[in-house]
């Protein structure tokens, strides 16, 4: 702050106050309409205090869910996210690191012809090859089952550049003194670089997580069993009913359970998320 | 690019690239190239026969009013998610720049929906704004405005785009705030000693230092409101009501997996890629430049 203007600052914590209240209006409202009972809610008039159904109503979301329509419980499908995540997370970090430690620490033919096969990924994302890329994962039997949702999104350009421009930094003389005491690249990579990628490793690791926990279009395409719902998409079908007003009060605790994982995620790591993202992005 | 000391193995460094290389192959080459295969192929109603098109699939579908529409609908849906978001987070960013006090929680406050997903911000303020529950909804009522997305195009396309718009601030806010305070403070201190006021400072000086961000952020955005929206509107409008909310992305889908077009979609798939690598060159042209800087 240059000068001294309260009127200014106070200004600017207004602008922020009613921007975090936009912001966070969304939650607060789910969050209430997950605490009524379902006649509260079609009255016309929501409340905009929470009511007195909040353990009701989740436990019933968790255990039993829409049970009517043939979903599994939301409890279940949380399962499934996690799952899910959890795999893409580790398996994109896993074929990461030990790709740009080739790239970076060996010389070989092709080396640069796999950097840029690994570039090309960036430039497909599901989105743009639904069809085609649905019809691979058919072929080799992957539809609904684990491997199916997490396998075919585990190559990843960004994460692979990321341990690159790490491993660029990881000073010479240690790869030096690793040979001359006689340690192989496999003993070097697991008893040095693996260490020193530690705060890397977490910050892609949040990073990576939210991606594979949000995934939707990807799950919708690959799983017809409702055994392997994930929660984001379990909650496209509780709201678009045929002909009828969803049941509010399950459709929002379903959405808040939904989206806590990863904002406590974000949240409680903070720091490594903002360091994750900054760096994801260079 | 490599280390000066590297290790030499035959096989090993093959090994390691080996998975991230297979699964690249298996999932994005292949489907890829059997999308740009099959954009030049028209099969028969029936799946019986198959027919090399070469251009005809592209040349129907810039014939086809729309598709045109859902192209045209498509750039304003995202300049409006870009533009509404990035202002929204620039606004917010000079504030939180400015406050000493409280600043890391505003920030706090802020980043969460980053951790949402596309889906899940599509379906909260769906809720917000249903016409019989929503309490956005019974506000606008109060004003006389009888919101309903169900019948009124409109009324879609602005909630699609505020669901879009929202999630997007945070991760706008972070790098807004970031570059903000990154800006010398002796420059700002010496246009102030000029007599120059805190707007005029924003204008002449800081705006003009934060366009890097300003610009990467335009591709990010861009790129966002192209393809990671699809879940907001599969979850909420599904394209409707009529076509007005069916954006590109979802457009693919629909044509593809409902509508079982092989040879249309492949095309749309096609165009598709061609805008992401647009995009992608276009940031790491930008990139490159930043070095510089």
């Amino acid at each position: 702050m240059v000068e001294r203007r309260p009127g200014l600052t106070l200004f600017a914590h207004l602008v922020l106050i009613l921007g975090c209240a936009i912001v966070m209006l969304p939650l607060w409202i789910a969050f209430v309409a997950s605490t009524h009972e379902p006649s509260a809610l079609v009255s016309g008039l929501m409340p905009l205090w929470p009511g007195d159904r909040l353990v009701d109503n989740y436990e019933r979301v968790l255990e039993q869910g829409l049970r009517s329509s043939g979903a599994i419980p939301v409890g279940q499908m949380l399962g499934n996210s996690l799952i899910m995540a959890l795999a893409i997370a580790i398996g994109k970090i896993a074929i990461s690191i030990i790709s740009a430690y080739a790239i970076v620490y060996f010389h070989f033919p092709g080396r640069m012809l796999c950097f840029w096969v690994v570039f090309i990924t960036l430039m497909l994302p599901v989105e743009v090859r639904i069809v085609p890329t649905f019809e691979v994962a058919a072929g080799l039997g992957l539809l609904n089952s684990y491997t199916g949702l997490a396998l075919p999104l585990i190559a990843s350009a960004t994460a692979t550049f990321l341990f690159r421009q790490f491993f660029l930094t990881v000073p010479e003389e240690l790869a030096e003194a690793a040979r001359i005491d006689g340690a192989g690249p496999l003993r070097f990579f697991r008893d040095i670089l693996l260490p020193l990628s530690r705060t890397n490793i977490a910050a892609l690791f949040v990073i990576l997580f939210i991606y594979g926990w949000n995934q939707y279009l990807w799950p919708l395409l690959v799983t017809t069993n409702q055994n392997y719902t994930t929660i984001v998409m379990g909650i496209q079908r509780m709201v678009t009913v045929a002909d009828a007003e969803p049941q509010w009060h399950v459709v929002m605790a379903t959405a808040i359970l939904a989206l806590l994982p990863p904002v406590v995620v974000v949240l409680v790591m903070q720091r490594l998320f903002i360091k994750g993202l900054v760096e994801t992005e260079k | 690019m490599h280390k000066r000391v590297t290790f030499r193995n035959l096989w090993l460094p093959y090994l390691l690239v080996a998975p991230q290389l297979a699964v690249t192959a298996i999932f994005f080459l292949w489907p890829a190239g059997q999308a740009l295969y099959q954009s030049f192929l028209r099969q028969d109603a029936f799946g019986l026969s198959t027919q090399f098109v070469w251009f005809d699939n592209f040349e129907r579908l810039f014939d086809d009013p729309l598709y045109l529409a859902s192209f045209w609908r498509t750039l304003f849906f995202s300049a409006a998610v870009t533009l509404s978001s990035m202002g929204f987070a620039l606004l917010l960013a000079t504030m939180a720049d400015r406050v000493i006090r409280g600043a890391t929680g505003y920030k706090t406050l802020l980043i969460w929906p980053y951790a949402v997903a596309p889906a899940i911000a599509g379906v909260l303020w769906w809720f917000l704004f249903s016409p019989t529950v929503g309490v956005l909804a019974y506000v606008l009522r109060g004003f006389g405005y009888r919101w309903n997305h169900f019948l009124d195009g409109d009324d879609a396309m602005l909630l699609v785009i505020i669901a879009a718009a929202w999630k997007q601030v945070s991760y706008n806010f972070l790098f807004f705030l970031a570059g903000l305070q990154a800006i010398p403070r002796s420059l700002i201190e010496a246009a102030a000693i000029d007599g120059a006021g805190p707007t005029r400072r924003f204008w002449t000086i800081v705006f003009p230092l934060l366009s890097p961000t300003t610009f990467f952020l335009l591709v990010v955005n861009v790129a966002y409101a192209f393809f990671d929206t699809f879940g907001v509107i599969h979850a909420t409008t599904s394209g409707g009501p009529g076509q007005a909310t069916n954006i590109l992305v979802y457009k693919v889908f629909n044509d593809g997996f409902i509508g079982l077009n092989l040879g249309s979609s492949s095309a749309q798939s096609v165009i598709l890629m061609l805008v992401v690598i647009a995009l992608t060159v276009v940031q790491f042209r930008f990139i490159e430049r930043k070095v510089h800087y």
